[in-house]
């Protein structure tokens, strides 16, 4: 499990400069990043170096900020590595709320972030499965 | 008084606890007086009087109150500035004027009589939110011609309280008073309470950090559910206090420890419930237009003002121990509630809704119209409990919420989740309705 950070996000223009721009300032390295965006507010879910010091900062800000868990998978970094995680989940039923991808220099795997739909045991499956889940510490965040 | 586990106080218990049959003799003997006096010195009053063919001689008790002409706020503009004064000027010590936010504004006058009865109907007030000369009260009214300030001010001191005539604005410095001066008492609006209480919440303190025991607030009509939200913030005892420029400004009805509705200084202000259609009087527990009739004030005693705020009032006797007649917390204004697609709307019952459902009282109505189709539309804001993560969860939210407000008010509302403080906050009265329909002119 790895801490993600999300902010709720008005349509309003400036938001996300005026959110990243509160990180930057309180020295917190966004890792990953993605936007849900529906037609009267966004959802910004970020992975970030300290969860907590970026939760106060933001809500100093007026931000609504909240903090859940997601799960980092390793997927092969070739044609066809993606298309056969999801369907090993698939296979298992589990079931994926949102995913998004995640940066990291220096490693042969790409790594991707989930939401699964229901957590209970679902770490188990994966593992039962062959799917390696990355822990936060392995990733620089706090 | 302090700790309130001894009997409440009253200011004037003779008065405040008279019998109804005392208090109807009180009511008749300064009736029939104000009413002549009126008739002699002031030309409206003779002129509407003789057009319904009423003399003062009809005028027996306060049972012929009802053959009296209305008097509406569109009086007060035709005669505008002096036209309703009823003493020479030079007997006039103070005046006052409405914000004028409805209109044209209008003016009223205080002779050094009137000041005094309405330090004495302030101080009532007070005494029934437990106040005593021991106490610091912080007035956030604006102080000038707005009646708010002033007037808490003018009942404070009579009791021998301590005012600190803060006025409005500046929150911050707000905050600091009310910490390095120890006031236990506020006066403001319930949606600057609200507004004070999000401030020292965001500069870091608690109520632990003040010593307010009880807020006096008034001048705009507000909920129950809000009340709640202002004393668990404020840790406080939130009173309502009712008043009108026209009548005289705060205290013309203030709430006892009961909280359940407003006793009115009916041996100033004689209290109708009309029909604003028909403008009969209703029985009591009838709910319709409130209707105030000043029978001790000189330099402006207003008759039958049609308020357009609408409650019901009561005789019963109150657990407080007062018989003065108690009126319920006024729903809203004649001129507050919307009519969207034909269905009346206050926004106090939307209010409602919002804190139930756990929301802040800080919201705002979008009225608009489109192709001849009213829509209305609830701007809130999220607050960090309220938050879900996905796009799922939020849009349940906001339809969990629209739901709720089709309830109770019959239509369908769009709710619109916002940022804590992306709504304008007041320091005076609350705008909460912004209506884009044209319909008038």
């Amino acid at each position: 499990m790895v801490k993600q950070l999300s902010v709720f996000i008005q349509n309003k223009s400036g938001k996300i400069a005026s959110v990243t721009r509160t990180l930057y300032e309180n020295g917190i390295d966004i890792r990953a990043l993605s936007i849900a965006d529906t037609a009267d507010f966004g959802i910004l879910r970020m992975l970030v170096s300290d969860v907590e010091k970026a939760r106060e900062a933001l809500s100093k800000e007026n931000c609504i900020v909240s903090v859940n868990e997601v799960d980092v998978v390793s997927v092969p970094d070739s044609p066809g590595g993606l298309a056969e995680v999801l369907q090993k989940m698939s296979d298992a039923h589990i079931d994926i709320e949102y995913m998004y991808s995640l940066i990291d220099r220096g490693t042969e795997d790409a790594y991707m972030v989930f939401r699964f739909a229901d957590d209970a045991n679902v770490l188990d499956v994966l593992e039962t499965n062959g799917l390696k889940t990355i822990p936060g510490s392995q990733l620089g965040l706090n | 008084m302090k700790g309130g586990n001894e009997v409440e106080g009253y200011y004037q218990p003779e008065i405040e606890t008279a019998t109804r049959e005392e208090m109807k003799v009180i009511q008749s003997e300064r009736l029939i007086r104000t009413v002549k006096r009126v008739y002699e010195n002031v030309p409206h009053y003779r002129k509407k009087m003789e057009e319904m063919g009423v003399t003062p001689e009809d005028i027996k008790s306060v049972d012929d109150l009802c053959k009296l002409p209305f008097n509406y706020k569109q009086d007060l503009r035709d005669t505008y500035p002096y036209g309703m004064f009823a003493v020479p000027m030079k007997d006039v010590v103070r005046l006052h004027a409405s914000s004028g936010t409805t209109g044209k504004q209008i003016v009223v006058g205080y002779t050094e009589n009137d000041m005094d009865l309405w330090a004495d109907c302030c101080a009532r007030a007070f005494t029934a939110a437990g106040c005593t000369d021991e106490d610091m009260v912080h007035v956030s009214y604006g102080y000038g011609l707005f009646t708010g300030g002033l007037g808490a001010d003018g009942g404070a001191r009579k009791l021998g309280a301590t005012a600190i005539p803060v006025s409005s604005g500046n929150t911050q410095r707000q905050i600091t008073i009310l910490k390095d001066f120890g006031s236990t008492i506020l006066c403001c609006t319930p949606s600057y309470a609200l507004h004070i209480a999000e401030t020292l919440h965001d500069m870091g303190y608690t109520k632990d950090d003040i010593k307010l025991k009880a807020g006096i607030f008034g001048a705009e009509p507000w909920t129950n559910e809000m009340r709640k939200q202002i004393e668990d913030m404020l840790g406080l005892k939130a009173f309502d206090i009712y008043g009108l420029t026209e009548i005289i400004g705060p205290g013309v009805g203030f709430e006892c420890s009961e909280q359940t509705g407003m006793h009115i200084n009916e041996d100033h202000f004689i209290v109708e419930v009309i029909d604003p259609d028909t403008g009969d009087v209703l029985p009591d527990g009838t709910q319709g237009e409130l209707v105030f009739s000043c029978i001790t004030k000189e330099a402006f005693p207003i008759l039958r003002y049609r308020t357009r705020d609408i409650g019901v009032i009561t005789r019963e006797k109150c657990s407080c121990g007062r018989t003065l007649v108690k009126m319920t917390k006024p729903r809203g204004r004649t001129d507050d509630m919307l009519i969207i697609r034909g269905v009346n709307v206050f926004p106090s019952q939307i209010e409602t809704v919002l804190i139930e459902k756990g929301y802040t009282a800080n919201y705002q109505i979008v009225v608009d119209r489109e192709n001849n189709f009213d829509s209305i539309e609830v701007r809130v804001e999220l607050s960090p409990e309220n938050f879900r993560d996905t796009v799922k969860g939020l849009d349940k939210q906001a339809k969990e919420l629209s739901e709720g407000l089709k309830v109770i008010l019959g239509i369908n509302a769009k709710v619109i989740l916002m940022e804590p403080n992306s709504l304008p906050r007041s320091e005076g009265k609350a705008v909460r309705v912004v209506d884009k329909r044209k319909l008038l002119d």
